[in-house]
C-alpha cells in the first residue's frame, strides 16, 4: 500500500488550474495554425491569428486566456494500491480549486441553481474517480467553459439509426449550435453505454489530444468523417462563416442495451484547457 | 476588407443606421458592462416602474463577466458571453435607449425587430480572445450591483475596442451571410 496525502493532492489540483487557465496546450495551437493555413475566409483568418495571439499574450503574462476560467472537472485514477491519508479525496481536490482560482485571479463561475448566488470558491468541482490497478495517482483537471456546456447534448437514438443515425446527430447539434460554443470546437461525442455513461464518454473524448485518432479504425474513420462534415458546415472561426468550424472530432464508444443507442455531444470552445498530474 | 468605422458613445440613431452587418468598428471612449442577472434586475425595476441605476440612452452594453482585477491592472480577462441568454430581456432595455450590444452568437427574432424598430446593433467580439480584448480596456469602475461580483454592472473605458456588425437595423445578419457563403453542399 502506497501512501499519498492529501495535501499533494491540494497542490497538484491548485497547479494544475491555475496553468490550465493561462497556457494553451501545445496541441490545441498546433490545431489553430494548421486551421489558418487552411482557412480560406478572410473574416476566419483575422479570427484565428486574434486567438494565437491572445494565447500567446495569456502564456506570456499569465493572463487568463478567457474570462471564463470554467468549472473545474476532475477525473481521478485512483490505483487500488493507494492509500490517502491526511484527508478526505474529494476536499483535497476542492482545496486545491478553491486556492488555484483564488490565487490565480481566476473567475469563479459556480452558483446556486435556483438564486444563481455564487458560492463564491469556484467549488464544489466535478469529480470522476475511477479505481483502476497500480499504486498511482492520476489527475486530469478540465477547465470547461458554459457556453460550449450549454451547446451539449446527450439523445437517445433507435437502434435502426445506426450509424450513419449517429453521424447526422452530431453533425447536426453543431450546426444548430452555431456561433455560440466559440468555434473553432473541439467535438466529444460518447456513443453507447446508458444515459449517464454516454454523457461521461463524450466529455473523457474531449480529455485526448487533438489530432490523436481513436485506436479503433472504425472509429477513427468516423471521426474523420464528422470532422470533415462539421468543416464544410460553414459556420467557421467565431461564426463568422468559414472552413474551420471544428479542430477535431473525438470519439469514445462501449456497448450499450439491446434497446438503445445512446449518443452525447460534448462540445468544447477553442479554449481547450487540460492538464494532467501523476502522483 | 475595408477600413473599420470607428465609433465613440453615446451613439444616435443616425450613428447606427449608417452600420452594416460585417462592418469592422473599433469603438472609443465609455461602455457599460452586463450580464444575466444584471439584465434581470434592470428589466425587474422598469417592470415596476422603478428609476435605473444607469442611464442606457445612446449607450452600448457589453456582455461580459470578466475574471477578477489583478493588482495594477485596469480589469481582468474579458472576453464576450454568449449572447442569446439576454434575449429575454433586451427589447426592454433597447426601447429604453440602448443602442448597441456586444456578445457572441445569435440573437432571437425579437432581439432583431426590436433593434429594426428602435434603431440599434449588435456586435460580436472574438469569443475566448479575453486576454487580447483587455488590453484595449483603460479602466473599470462599477457602478452598480456590486454584490453580483463578476456580474456587476461595470463602466469601461476602451480605446479601439474591436467588434464586428452582426445584426443592422435593417435586419441583416452576418452569422448567416458568413454560413451561406462558406457552406459546402
Amino acid at each position: 500500500m502506497r501512501e499519498i496525502t492529501a495535501g499533494e493532492i491540494t497542490r497538484a489540483v491548485k497547479e494544475m488550474a491555475m496553468s490550465a487557465a493561462y497556457h494553451l496546450g501545445e496541441d490545441v495551437v498546433n490545431a489553430l495554425e494548421k486551421g489558418l493555413e487552411m482557412e480560406t475566409s478572410p473574416a476566419g483568418q483575422d479570427v484565428l491569428k486574434q486567438l494565437l495571439e491572445n494565447a500567446q499574450i495569456a502564456d506570456e503574462g499569465k493572463f487568463p486566456m478567457c474570462q471564463d476560467t470554467g468549472f473545474a472537472v476532475i477525473f481521478v485514477e485512483l490505483g487500488q494500491d493507494v492509500h490517502v491519508t491526511g484527508g478526505d479525496l474529494n476536499e483535497a481536490i476542492n482545496e486545491g480549486v478553491r486556492q488555484g482560482y483564488e490565487e490565480a485571479y481566476l473567475r469563479k463561475s459556480v452558483c446556486h441553481p435556483f438564486t444563481r448566488k455564487n458560492t463564491g470558491d469556484n467549488t464544489p468541482a466535478i469529480i470522476h474517480v475511477k479505481v483502476v490497478p497500480g499504486d498511482r495517482l492520476k489527475l486530469t483537471l478540465a477547465g470547461k467553459g458554459g457556453g460550449s456546456e450549454n451547446m451539449s447534448r446527450v439523445m437517445m437514438l433507435k437502434p435502426s439509426d445506426g450509424k450513419d443515425g449517429i453521424i447526422e446527430y452530431v453533425v447536426q447539434r453543431v450546426k444548430e449550435s452555431g456561433p455560440n460554443p466559440c468555434p473553432p470546437i473541439v467535438v466529444g461525442v460518447g456513443i453507447g453505454g446508458t444515459f449517464e455513461r454516454a454523457a461521461l464518454l463524450a466529455k473523457e473524448a474531449l480529455l485526448r489530444h487533438i489530432g490523436e485518432p481513436n485506436p479503433d479504425a472504425e472509429l477513427a474513420e468516423m471521426e474523420r468523417t464528422i470532422l470533415e462534415r462539421v468543416n464544410k458546415l460553414g459556420i467557421g472561426p467565431a461564426g463568422l462563416g468559414g472552413r474551420t468550424t471544428a479542430l477535431g472530432v473525438h470519439v469514445e464508444m462501449q456497448p450499450c442495451h439491446i434497446a438503445s443507442l445512446p449518443v452525447a455531444v460534448n462540445i468544447n470552445c477553442h479554449a481547450h484547457r487540460h492538464k494532467e498530474f501523476i502522483i | 476588407m475595408s477600413d473599420p468605422v470607428v465609433l465613440t458613445p453615446p451613439l444616435t440613431d443616425e450613428d447606427v443606421m449608417d452600420l452594416r452587418a460585417g462592418d469592422r468598428v473599433l469603438i472609443t471612449g465609455t461602455m457599460l458592462t452586463g450580464r444575466d442577472a444584471a439584465h434581470k434586475r434592470l428589466v425587474d425595476l422598469i417592470q415596476k416602474g422603478e428609476k435605473l441605476p444607469v442611464d442606457l440612452k445612446g449607450q452600448i452594453i457589453y456582455f461580459v463577466g470578466p475574471t477578477p482585477t489583478r493588482p495594477g491592472e485596469a480589469i481582468g480577462s474579458a472576453g464576450p458571453t454568449t449572447s442569446y441568454r439576454m434575449d429575454a430581456y433586451s427589447p426592454i432595455l433597447i426601447e429604453r435607449g440602448l443602442k448597441g450590444m456586444i456578445g457572441k452568437g445569435s440573437r432571437s427574432r425579437e432581439v432583431v425587430e426590436a433593434m429594426v424598430r428602435h434603431k440599434a446593433v449588435y456586435f460580436a467580439a472574438v469569443g475566448g480572445a479575453a486576454a487580447l480584448i483587455s488590453r484595449r480596456i483603460l479602466s473599470s469602475e462599477i457602478l452598480a450591483y456590486e454584490d453580483l461580483g463578476p456580474e456587476a454592472i461595470r463602466r469601461l473605458q476602451v480605446k479601439d475596442f474591436p467588434v464586428i456588425v452582426v445584426n443592422d437595423t435593417e435586419g441583416n445578419d452576418l452569422y448567416e451571410q458568413g454560413v451561406k457563403e462558406y457552406a459546402i453542399g
